[in-house]
């Protein structure tokens, strides 16, 4: 009882007649994260025992979960009114995920931000690489691309607003930085986040249906400097197949 | 027994979709699928597939496609016709809400969409590989579709061929028609980011299409959604296809089946399921008008669309299309029987009495 009254009730909002988001807060903290953890891991539960019918998949963000689901197999009401009974006893769960250790070149042409970073905060470029490898991220959700990790835990230090003008082309598997968040871009895409190094590994590889998307909420990640030699040597590792995403696992 | 088909033109916004990828929005992967579901089993319907099976969707003009081995039947749904080009040179107009039978050799050119999608369905669907559950095409990814993209000029298709007799074709009675009238929305989840007079403005004032239209989303032009003090940013959240998000200029974008999966700005308002559908055959300039409705008459939409659908499917009939006529079955009739009962053909749609050779 004492988790429940300790939280305040969760919010249930429609997203149309298909959708509901269960809200635990507005802000990016890990309080309100671990009650989405806390959710997301009972809907889990349950939905491996078969109960809860009709509901298709959901996606936890940094303060609330979306619960899709199929209008045809189950009442948008008698849902709702499930799913906040749910979120008033589900608790909340510590960042419990695996840890990874990922490598990342921090040379210029993989880091094409990183100089004006520096100059902007008043560091030389070698401390804003320790402050970014010595750092434990936290993902929180990933979304915008298929496998585009959210990460917390930015040292305020290296605070930055996006880019005034987004790149047309930012290039895949980038390490960007935008507010207190990290990111990692799966893909070459638009985007408006300054662009500290990159990394060799692929982030999302849709042949792997059983772990499609190399990191998972929950997850911590900490980036490794690589040299440039590194870096080409497992880049051609990573896109022959060859590279075994398993050894970037590390313990506790 | 399974049949290919070989793409000669590529046509253009052509993409393989199915139902759409569940159970990877968790990881930013977006659901795609068909923009118009509804079509989209109304294609299928035709050639005797599942309502969900794999289709080419065409967003601009049509394929070509020439059978190379197999009998192929392919329905077509949409404001979309075609002609069919057998190996005795011969060329056959093909309506819309119909099939048309290819033999090895023939081919079949679709053409333009007047507005909106169309639909391309084979016989035992467009059977390429799944990944991650769908045979969508998701592009920027380069997930589902034909190796992650739209079907080139080469790539072969494979399908099911022919069960059954090859010379009949089906067609629907009629056309299928969406429902007229304003576009129902669910108000919501962020509603509470809005001005009570945006609110009122987006529920009463008309909002045009732009020309910035694609599967990822459509942009509408209209009267300025105001947000109030809470303002134009909120911590990113779960959006889904439907979802009506509004940045700081006011001006609201609805986002279709390629969306990401959350996102940023206040959503005033998500399109209902059943009227979804609606928005893929919208052109630049077409004004929309938007209404509120509960979940329960939201649910009570999507069943009648779906009995109405079944009601269609219903009127669906077989036809001898005219000027194909089975000469290889009726010489062997004739061996066989030596003569044609009139009564026989006429089973089949078609009076064939003045023309068979002892009627």
């Amino acid at each position: 009882m004492t988790t429940e009254l300790a939280h305040p009730p969760a919010r249930l909002l429609s997203v149309g007649d298909a959708a509901w988001t269960v809200e635990f807060g507005n802000a990016i903290d890990p309080v309100t994260h671990g009650r989405v953890l806390g959710f997301s891991s009972l809907l889990d539960t349950l939905s491996n025992e078969g109960r809860l019918d009709g509901v298709v998949e959901w996606v936890p963000t940094f303060r609330s979960v979306t619960v899709h689901f199929d209008p045809l197999r189950t009442d948008a009401m008698v849902l709702r009114d499930l799913l906040a009974e749910l979120a008033g006893k589900s608790g909340s769960l510590s960042a419990a995920g695996c840890r990874w250790r990922i490598p990342v070149c921090f040379d210029a042409d993989c880091a094409p931000d990183l100089d004006e970073v520096a100059t902007a905060k008043g560091m030389a470029r070698d401390e804003v690489v320790c402050l970014m490898t010595e750092t434990v991220f936290i993902v929180y959700m990933l979304g915008f691309l298929p496998g585009f990790p959210y990460l917390g835990g930015l040292p305020e230090a290296l605070d930055m607003p996006r880019l005034a003008t987004p790149r047309k082309v930012v290039p895949s598997r980038s390490i960007a930085i935008a507010g207190r968040m990290c990111a990692a871009y799966p893909w070459e895409s638009p985007g408006g986040w300054r662009l500290l190094g990159r990394t060799p590994v692929r982030l999302f590889d849709a042949a792997n249906a059983r772990r499609p998307a190399l990191l998972a909420p929950g997850d911590q990640v900490v980036w490794q400097a690589i040299d440039r030699g590194t870096f080409d040597a497992m880049e051609r590792e990573c896109a022959a197949g060859r590279f075994d995403l398993s050894s970037l696992l590390t313990e506790g | 027994m399974s049949a290919v088909l070989e793409i000669i033109d590529a046509g253009l916004a052509v993409s393989v979709q199915d139902r759409g990828r569940t159970g990877y929005r968790n990881i930013g992967v977006p659901v795609s699928g068909a923009l118009d579901p509804v079509l989209m089993a109304a294609a299928n319907a035709l050639v005797g597939n599942a309502s969900e099976a794999a289709v080419l969707e065409v967003g601009l003009s049509g394929p070509s496609l020439k059978a190379l081995s197999g009998t192929v039947r392919v329905g077509l749904s949409g404001e979309m016709g075609a002609q069919l080009v057998n190996t005795r040179g011969q060329v056959l107009k093909v309506a819309s809400w119909q099939t048309a039978t290819l033999f090895p050799g023939d081919v079949l050119r679709i053409g333009g969409v007047s507005h909106g999608v169309g639909y391309v369905a084979l016989s035992g669907g467009v059977q390429v590989a799944e990944q991650l559950g769908s045979r969508s095409t998701y592009l920027r990814a380069a997930i589902g579709g034909v190796q992650g993209r739209a079907p080139g000029v080469g790539d072969r298709l494979q399908c099911d061929a022919v069960r059954g007799d090859p010379w009949l074709e089906f067609r629907a009675r009629a056309p299928w028609q969406h429902d007229t009238g304003p576009i129902r929305v669910i108000l919501g989840p962020q509603e509470d980011y809005f001005t009570h007079e945006a609110v009122a403005n987006f529920l009463s004032r008309p909002y045009a299409v732009t020309r910035d239209m694609d599967r990822m989303g459509l942009r509408l032009d209209g009267e300025k959604l105001a947000h109030n003090e809470k303002g134009a940013e909120i911590v990113s959240d779960g959006v889904a296809p439907g979802t009506i998000q509004v940045p700081a200029n006011g001006q609201p974008i609805v986002l279709m089946a390629d969306c990401q999966t959350s996102g940023g700005y206040p959503k005033i308002a998500t399109v209902i399921r059943a009227d979804l559908p609606r928005l893929a055959h919208v052109r630049p300039g077409d004004a929309l008008h938007f209404v509120a409705v509960s979940h329960t008459e939201a649910a009570a939409a999507l069943r009648g669309q779906v009995q109405r659908l079944a009601e269609w499917v219903g009127t669906i009939q077989s036809f001898r299309p005219p000027g194909v006529i089975d000469e290889a079955a009726l010489y062997g009739a004739n061996l066989i029987c030596g003569v044609v009962r009139g009564d026989e053909w006429n089973l089949h749609g078609v009076n064939l009495q003045s023309g068979a050779p002892h009627g």
